[in-house]
């Protein structure tokens, strides 16, 4: 097991490498710079500012040295300062020394806040609302599934696959606009917009305050973006389980005499959670993109609004600091779920 | 012993003959198809929006790009029996089926030429994503061995790279080309061609690099599986060729499931489409497409909701359509998995 994590650990290195490097060619394989479209710039203030963001160095040189800033630890006895070009996100203090590790560097067009300023204040948010989803989608989807499986073929089944069906039909841009409309105008029931939860952020990203009023937010954008995750998982643990239900092992539970809750929760239910595990890897990265978009319906202050941006703005250290950021974070994601996949079938072996 | 031989025609359950019309497996997918009423209700949604797509310019009798500053944001009187909050400040107008934009465009004409754009995108990026994954996928499980380790670990990474990430970065990259590309290359020949398409061009490019992944994980698996069956072993004997035991062969015998799988993403690539619409980095305004009106709209979704709220429906009801018509193929070409996934 350890032996196989190193290897994942090495094989994810080699894919944060090369989607940075994807990314790094396909931003600067334009023609153009960050500060060309504004045609006002005369020539001379533009060649100060490449200078200044070291854009007129050759690219391998600039690749180089990003890849360096964030990637490497640096080792030094000075204490962070406040200077946007020495910003780094973890900085931890041993005696006389700080460890100092991953600056992406200012970015271009927010002014006077660096790629991990940003970070600090607007990913935690994001990072709740794609908790909150997960959560909003395995508490949907797994009863609905668990549900449709037991009932097989009945009323309840049906509503529970008609729930799933609509769950993939609707993505976030359709159900968002008619939360909002149903929920926040017609019924104002809920706030229609807005997220109540600022810095500074508890442990780096949850809300400091855990009130009534954060869950009366948080509720509309997280069931609208979890509610396509939940049908997937809504099905899979219906399939799963109705095969399971089906073993040899089942039946003998059954004829020993077990109660049906017993064989349902201790042997069927533990044996079709498997499946359902591998998929959240999956599902995770669905939901982290589709922050963005919830983001900008729900006028969430989170990545989003930056991202989206940065990608119009060319804000080179935004996009890549976003992209690199979320890559590793659905890297290990994947990890993790294999992880928890070995240990829940330990007939799987990795190496 | 004559009389003692079987007569299939003589016995059957009700008097019937036990032979059957031998049906091809198409055929036979097909009349299950039909028996399906979600997937003939999704068929037929499918079918009106088609016509409703080609017959755009006589449905919709309004231009879609035509502003009529002075009518923006104008509601017909019926709206506000949904629409309640609106009473107080609406300005009514009957000329609109469901009102204005904030441009004074009218909403229906948009939604109807709107299902151009997603249509398109559902016929189109299917054809890529099968095309260049069953090329790569099949090249990889016929030939298996290191060719296939290589191949299969681009794929992977590639895998890993979030997708919708990648869209947006292709595409963010395919806009800002468009600006400054000299005349008379490939380059610019294609981006013209974007132009004349609004946009789409480069949607199809976008969704096509990054769908096709899973279209060649699923096409390896299959030819792993049927690689090693005698009919494959026979053709090698009787000394057909590499290419001609993969398409003769091979293909037809995996084709069912790639179909079911490409049509099940369908309606990812249309909310792909709408998503990057969304953002403004899929269609060229003004060509209408539901995912920028509901952008467009639900900036004034406190307002004006029907703006957001009536191309959110267009675009929720033809992606129920390709589910449901999906799921019934599925069901149709193996009954086997019927429920399950």
């Amino acid at each position: 097991m350890g032996r196989y994590i190193i290897r994942r650990l090495l094989y994810m290195l080699v894919v944060v490498l090369v989607v940075s490097m994807i990314t790094f060619l396909l931003m600067h394989a334009v023609p153009g710079g960050p500060f060309t479209q504004e045609k006002t710039l005369p020539e001379e203030t533009i060649r100060i500012l490449n200078e200044r963001y070291h854009l007129d160095e050759p690219l391998y040189v600039q690749y180089a040295s990003y890849l360096y800033a964030v990637f490497i630890p640096h080792f030094t006895a000075t204490p962070p300062s406040t200077s946007y070009q020495d910003d780094f996100l973890l900085n931890v203090n041993i005696g006389p020394l700080w460890i100092r590790w991953m600056n992406f560097g200012p970015s271009y067009k927010a002014r006077g806040r660096t790629v991990n300023d940003i970070f600090r204040d607007n990913l935690p948010i994001s990072a709740q609302l794609g908790v909150m989803s997960l959560f909003i989608a395995l508490l949907i989807g797994m009863p609905l599934g668990i549900m449709s499986a037991l009932k097989q073929n009945t009323a309840l089944d049906y509503f529970g696959m008609g729930v799933a069906i609509f769950g993939v039909s609707v993505p976030v841009i359709v159900l968002g606009p008619i939360f909002i409309w149903i929920f926040g105008i017609e019924l104002k029931w809920l706030p229609p917009t807005g997220w109540t939860a600022k810095p500074p952020f508890f442990l780096g990203f949850l809300p400091s305050s855990l009130n009534w009023e954060f869950f009366q937010h948080a509720l509309m954008p997280s069931v609208a973006l979890g509610l396509g995750s939940s049908a997937v998982i809504a099905r899979l643990t219906r399939a799963t389980l109705l095969q399971t239900i089906r073993e040899d092992y089942i039946r003998t539970a059954r004829s020993k005499g077990l109660h049906e809750r017993v064989i349902i929760t201790r042997h069927a239910m533990k044996n079709s959670l498997i499946p359902v595990v591998t998929v959240l890897g999956p599902l995770f990265a669905a939901l982290v993109t589709g922050t963005f978009v919830t983001e900008l319906i729900f006028g969430i202050p989170g990545m989003g609004k930056y991202f989206v941006t940065s990608i119009t703005n060319r804000d080179y250290p935004v996009i890549m600091g976003t992209i690199l950021l979320y890559a590793v974070f659905l890297v290990l994601a994947n990890l993790a779920v294999d992880i928890t996949y070995a240990y829940l079938d330990p007939r799987i072996r990795y190496d | 012993m004559a009389q003692l031989a079987f007569d299939p025609k003589s016995i059957g359950a009700g008097g019937t003959p036990l032979t059957q019309k031998r049906e091809s497996l198409w055929q036979d997918a097909f009349q299950r198809l039909l028996r399906n009423r979600a997937a003939v209700l999704g068929g037929s949604i499918i079918l009106l929006l088609i016509l409703m797509a080609l017959l755009a310019p006589m449905i919709a009798v309004k231009p879609f790009a035509d502003q009529v500053l002075v009518d923006q944001n104008r509601v017909p009187g019926w709206l506000v029996s949904i629409f309640p909050s609106m009473e107080p400040y609406a300005k009514f107008s009957s000329d609109y089926p469901l009102g204005a934009d904030y441009v004074g465009r009218d909403l229906f004409s948009r939604i109807v030429y709107g299902a151009r754009v997603s249509l398109t995108v559902a016929l189109i990026a299917p054809l890529i994503s099968l095309i260049i994954g069953v090329i790569y996928g099949s090249i990889s499980g016929y030939f298996g061995g290191r060719v296939d380790n290589i191949m299969m670990r681009i794929v992977d990474i590639l895998y890993a790279f979030p997708s919708l990430l990648f869209i947006i970065l292709l595409m963010a990259f395919f806009r800002s080309t468009i600006s400054d590309i000299e005349p008379g290359t490939f380059a610019y020949a294609l981006s013209r061609l974007d132009e004349a398409l609004g946009g789409l061009l480069f949607i199809f490019v976008g969704i096509g690099l990054t769908a096709w992944q899973t279209m060649a994980r699923l096409t390896r698996g299959q030819v792993l599986s049927v690689r090693e069956k005698e009919f494959v072993e026979a053709a090698h004997t009787i000394g057909a060729s590499n290419t001609r035991i993969m398409f003769r062969h091979i293909l037809p015998n995996i084709v069912g499931p790639l179909i079911v799988a490409e049509t099940l993403a369908i309606p990812g690539y249309i909310a792909t489409e709408a998503f990057l619409s969304f953002i403004g980095l899929g269609v060229n305004p003004p060509t209408p497409s539901w995912g920028s009106m509901i952008s467009d709209g639900s900036r004034a979704i406190r307002t004006y909701p029907n703006q957001a709220i009536f191309p959110a429906l267009a675009l929720a009801i033809t992606m129920f359509a390709f589910n449901f018509l999906g799921d019934g193929l599925r069901d149709a070409l193996d009954p086997r998995l019927r429920g399950t996934q």
